[in-house]
């Protein structure tokens, strides 16, 4: 991480609270490759997903924004959430090897695939009441925007941005209580 | 759901809005304040003698240690509840309060009589003091912690930890104003006992309320 890349990052980010949606899309992709290439290199024997990891890492990003200071270099930030959430995806695993063992077989047997349906944040978004979650999945998986999200569902805009924010909220609380299903 | 799917809708709610951390910590203090000022005033209030008790250097010191102490906290828990702040000097700092004590506690031992040192030390109203501290310090401990989930403590145990010796040293800086007890052997003991149980509360409540 060069000086260079931090000031970058920074004057992105503060744009980004001042509610630049390009700037925050900027910063979202390049911290994203970031994270994945500092989880990567942590997580050495596997049983954890890279992947897993970095999603919760960017939400917390997203729902834990407001305790960056704008004063302050954003990368050491940045990389004190994903060493915590990295740590905290460890300490998931080693209690589940504790309470369950097939699990575990089974996941031995299988070959490791790119099975998306499989991520944390697919059985997370699963436990969500249904209008956030199909507000959520239009604008992620689907791609929508909010103006289209609101046509598809015939409801207001603001209904939609409250519906996405509280659905985002309610994931990132799950991953940081370690609930990953439905209750 | 791809990395790239979950950052649209992260990009979708770039708007909306919470108040600086930095910011929500002051209001927080303040609420506080209130808090344990309400409570302090409305069960034991201030001793009657305060105005002359405000003359002697033993009764003041007690405020000393105690503002002390809440305010090293407070630079220690806005450090602890923001990822990747530094917290060196803000854990050294927290050592001040301590240190004046210890310091008014030999002096106290080169002044008074070594027959007094256990009267002293006993004072006369101890479990009042071991009740209304923690008494006092609940309120702003509910709230400390409820900020530490609003932050993002990577240490939370340790910050939970803080928030009750700062939510101690809040209380007791008012139970102070109370206390006819002003021997630095009385503080010393005392009102380290009753903080202490609040920064247990406080770590117990880091380790199973603080999550994110």
């Amino acid at each position: 991480m060069s000086g260079k890349d931090e000031a970058e990052l920074s004057r992105l980010m503060r744009a980004a609270i001042a509610g630049d949606e390009k700037a925050y899309a900027d910063f979202l992709h390049r911290i994203a490759a970031l994270i994945r290439g500092f989880v990567r290199r942590k997580i050495v024997h596997g049983g954890v997903d890279p992947e897993d990891v970095v999603q919760e890492t960017l939400l917390a990003i997203h729902v834990k924004r407001h305790t960056w200071r704008q004063d302050a270099p954003v990368l050491p930030w940045v990389y004190a959430i994903a060493r915590f959430k990295l740590i905290d995806a460890f300490r998931r695993r080693g209690r589940r090897i504790e309470i369950d063992v097939d699990d575990i077989a089974e996941t031995f047997a299988e070959p490791e695939t790119d099975t998306v349906s499989e991520r944390d944040i697919n059985r997370a978004l699963d436990g969500l009441p249904p209008a956030q979650r199909s507000v959520v999945s239009a604008v992620s998986v689907e791609g929508r925007s909010i103006g289209e999200t609101a046509a598809k569902f015939g409801i207001s805009e603001t209904a939609v941005r409250v519906s996405l924010h509280r659905g985002l909220t309610a994931i990132a609380k799950r991953f940081g209580q370690g609930r990953f299903g439905r209750e | 759901m791809k990395t790239d799917d979950l950052i649209k809708a992260l990009d979708a709610d770039a708007r909306s809005k919470a108040m600086p951390l930095r910011s929500a910590w002051w209001l927080a203090a303040g609420v506080a304040v209130v808090v344990a000022a309400v409570v302090f005033m409305m069960t034991i209030g201030p001793r009657p003698d305060f105005m002359a008790a405000a003359h002697t250097i033993r009764f003041l010191s007690k405020f000393v240690f105690t503002i002390v102490l809440a305010i090293s906290a407070f630079a220690l828990i806005r450090a602890l509840s923001t990822p990747g702040a530094t917290t060196g000097r803000a854990m050294v700092a927290m050592i001040i309060a301590p240190l004046l004590v210890a310091v008014a506690v030999v002096l106290e031992l080169f002044m008074v009589p070594q027959a007094l040192w256990s009267t002293r030390m006993i004072g006369s109203n101890m479990m009042i003091c071991m009740s209304f501290i923690p008494l006092i310090g609940i309120g702003p401990l509910a709230i400390f912690l409820w900020m530490l989930r609003y932050g993002a403590p990577t240490r939370p145990v340790l910050a939970g930890a803080v928030a009750g010796l700062l939510a101690g040293g809040l209380a007791a800086t008012f139970y102070a104003a109370h206390c006819f007890d002003d021997s630095p052997l009385f503080v010393a003991t005392w009102y380290t006992i009753a903080i202490a149980a609040l920064a247990l509360l406080g770590a117990l409540g880091g380790r199973f309320f603080v999550r994110w």
